[in-house]
């Protein structure tokens, strides 16, 4: 193998690979961050350390990694690189170049993140690096502009790309409605960076503007608005969200339609109801970050009846999913495990939003550690397990090799009990009363020892993602062949070798019209009788 | 019933009507998916004789119908929960006439309170039991909150604005006050109290400092600055 190869590689597949390898290095770093922070919180006063600063360096590291490092990365940048020309039967992106220019970016974005740990006086503004705070520190908030700003760059290149590729790159005979649901999701997802990441730029830019070159954007004294930045940003990282929950929700999808062997239950109501519905609503509902801000009165209550409707797509996108286990032939090797797993994380996640959906109920709610175990229910949570189970489920394919089955199930069972040890003890201490980004609870001693449990539960965590890592790293280098469809899966991307080779298809292939890639239960088991049917298809040997 | 149900009336008691039913309503709905999705789980596992799915064949009228049909459930349980919680954001919003205004100032890393008749407080709001009251809330430096867990309520401060919220103190005792919005290196360390007095007791001690003030009016600016340096 050759490093310079692969750095200056324009295929698809490879583009990817560099991505996941970024994006859980990412993950591992953001972390350690979180170890950090639950062992400072372990106990009252000061533990590992007796400088608060030194914790909300973490706990900015943390929050501006996890999002901007490795969940989105992982799966706009990874999963979407790898599947999406192999899913639409493409032998590449539409510009390849382009897609090497943005997992470069993606690289520079890495490092200046992780100069965090190296400069004097890093960033301490939280992910969100709300003014006035952002302008007065002494921490350098031009680190988190240009971070922000080149990782957004990085995924603005990227979505025109797929975007592109997807409209012009189809297979012949692959019609809009044989997408897989995984391409219509990642394709809302990247309409949706495209739309809302420049104003996200534009936020951060202004702070540094402020800070640095002397501008008053956010400075009242001078007729500037404090709230305008937290309506700029949550404009932009309330659809960030969803930029997240559809491609992770499209891998679960995957998963769940093979490993059952299933068609995805209704179809039509999952793209046109669940993902159309959640991209019209998600411009127009970030106000219920603002819900204590001292916004007016009148969109507090008209963004609280938006909030409460996208209950309605994502609803209809999780009858799919539960619709698609419906008479299904169920096996639950580790991706499987992980995909229903995302099911049960994300029903709690999702429905103990919809208290802060409310405006009445998040003044007491907002910024409490109930807010914080919802969201990583939801996001954090349910999006890594759909990623870890996305991983599995294409190891195969990518590496051409077989994972260890008891290793993986080991590692999926301790990040379970683990994650609903720390996020459910963090909703109930956030009811309580416990607020959030505190080093220390001097003024809570009762959550002491909740605390300590949130801890233990934490260390289980670790423990459990680092199996699955290992798992990966051993299964690599030493898994057994894997074989070409080794799930009898009828997707397309299943059908060529595994490793696929540069250009994927030795000639590009075309679907029949009854080939559908969830095609199941017509008698045909695999997605190489489904391309068979197309008499002009030559079979991949 | 002719009198007003309590819970209209105050805030506090009308979050934790609300809490209980939006609880309620959100265990119903996750624990029937929940058992649904488990149940299929089970009874559908691949077996020898069960390698492929039976998926059911959708007429298009039935795909339209599994659509539209679970679209107004959720749609009627969304907006009867929008419902209750813009009855209880009125409460929240409807400061009663009968009541005690005080002005906040907040900055890094002390609350500073103002009564109507100029006596300062920091950190501690000492307050009379049975009268409702609101703080006019305002920054010098960045953003804070003013959480008050036991009365379920929190609303930002911050400079160029002003923000407001009220609560209704009803028995003498004292309540923790905490910042919830991330405001610099301390932030975890911005507390206070609130100290509800039986109304007499408060009347004496707001006369008596009250008194205080009196002697000396040109100390008032000075007094607030050393505040400010404090």
């Amino acid at each position: 193998m050759n490093l310079k190869e692969w750095i200056f590689t324009t295929d698809h597949k490879r583009v990817g690979v560099l991505y996941l390898i970024g994006s859980i290095a990412a993950f591992g770093v953001a972390g350690v961050m979180a170890m950090l922070m639950r062992l400072e919180l372990s106990q009252l006063g000061p533990t590992l350390t007796a400088n608060p600063t030194q914790y909300n360096i973490w706990l900015y590291a943390h929050g501006a990694v996890m999002i901007l490092g490795f969940q989105i990365p992982a799966l706009t940048g990874f999963f979407a690189n790898y599947c999406i020309p192999l899913m639409i039967g493409a032998k590449d992106v539409a510009f390849p170049r382009v897609n090497a220019l943005s997992v470069w970016l993606f690289y520079v974005g890495i490092i200046l993140a992780i100069l965090t740990f190296f400069i004097p006086d890093p960033p301490d503004v939280m992910w969100t690096g709300y003014p006035p705070y952002s302008i007065l520190t002494t921490g350098n908030t031009a680190l988190y502009t240009f971070t922000v700003l080149i990782l957004g760059f990085a995924s603005i290149i990227g979505g025109v790309n797929f975007l592109t590729t997807v409209v012009y790159m189809r297979a012949p005979g692959l019609t809009w409605n044989k997408l897989n649901i995984f391409v219509w999701c990642t394709l809302a997802a990247f309409v949706l960076q495209l739309i809302f990441v420049p104003v996200l730029g534009t936020a951060v830019t202004l702070i540094s503007f402020d800070k640095y070159l002397g501008t008053h954007f956010f400075d009242p004294a001078r007729g500037g608005d404090v709230l305008t930045y937290q309506n700029l940003f949550w404009f932009y990282s309330h659809p960030a969200v969803y930029v997240i929950f559809l491609p992770f929700f499209g891998v679960v999808y995957e998963i769940v339609a093979t490993f059952a062997r299933n068609r995805v239950f209704n179809y039509a109501m999952v793209v046109y109801g669940g993902i159309f519905g959640i991209v019209a609503l998600s411009g127009v509902v970030w106000v219920h970050h603002l819900y204590v801000s001292g916004m007016a009165d009148w969109i507090r209550i008209g963004q609280m009846v938006t909030t409460l409707l996208i209950s309605v797509p994502v609803g209809l996108m999780v009858i799919g999913l539960v619709g698609t286990l419906y008479k299904g032939a169920i096996s639950f090797e580790t991706p499987m495990m992980y995909a229903l797993g995302v099911i049960f994380l994300f029903l709690i996640g999702g429905l103990t939003g919809i208290p802060l959906a409310l405006p009445s109920l998040t003044l007491h709610l907002s910024d409490t550690y109930y807010v914080v175990g919802h969201f990583h229910y939801v996001m954090a949570v349910a999006g890594t397990f759909a990623i870890f189970g996305g991983v599995y489920y294409w190891f195969p394919k990518i590496t051409g090799r077989m994972y260890s089955e008891f290793w993986g199930k080991a590692g999926f069972w301790l990040t379970f009990v683990g994650v609903n040890i720390v996020f459910w003890i963090m909703m109930d201490v956030g009811v309580k009363g416990m607020p959030r980004r505190y080093y220390d609870y001097a003024q809570f001693p009762q959550f002491e020892h909740a605390h300590q449990i949130m801890t233990f539960g934490a260390g289980i965590i670790g423990i459990g993602f680092a199996v699955a890592v290992i798992n990966w790293i051993v299964g690599a280098m030493r898994g057994k062949p894997a074989g070409d469809n080794p799930w009898g899966s009828m997707s397309l991307e299943w059908t060529t070798v595994s490793p696929p080779p540069h250009g994927n298809w030795p000639t590009p292939p075309s679907v029949s019209e009854e080939w559908h890639p969830y095609g199941y239960g017509d008698g045909r088991v695999s997605s190489d009788e489904a391309i068979l049917h197309t008499p002009d298809v030559p079979r991949v040997s | 019933m002719a009198e007003p149900k309590a819970y209209l009336a105050d805030p506090a008691l009308g979050w934790d009507r609300l809490w209980h039913e939006v609880i309620v309503d959100i265990t119903i709905i996750g624990v029937l998916f929940a058992l649904l999705a488990a149940w299929f789980i089970w009874k559908y596992r691949r077996r020898p004789d069960r390698q492929q799915g039976e998926p059911p064949k959708l007429t298009p009228a039935a795909g339209v119908a599994w659509t539209v049909i679970p679209v107004f459930v959720f749609m009627a349980d969304d907006f009867f929960l929008a419902a209750n919680g813009w009855q209880l954001w009125n409460t929240y919003r409807d400061v009663p006439a009968e009541r005690m205004e005080v002005q906040l100032e907040s900055g890094m890393y002390s609350w500073d309170y103002t009564y109507a008749n100029g006596v300062k407080t920091q950190n501690e709001l000492r307050v009379p039991a049975g009268k409702p009251v609101v703080l006019r809330m305002t920054s010098r430096d960045t953003l804070h909150s003013h959480f008050i867990p036991d009365f379920r309520v929190k609303e930002d401060s911050m400079p160029g604005r002003v923000t407001y919220l009220w609560f209704h103190p009803k028995k003498p005792g004292e309540h923790l006050v905490t910042c919830a919005e991330y405001c610099g290196v301390m932030h975890s360390y911005m507390s206070g109290r609130i100290v509800v007095l039986p109304p007499q007791e408060f009347e004496d001690w707001y006369a008596a400092e009250a008194a205080k003030l009196q002697p000396v009016p040109a100390a008032k600016p000075a007094a607030k600055k050393t505040k400010k340096s404090a």
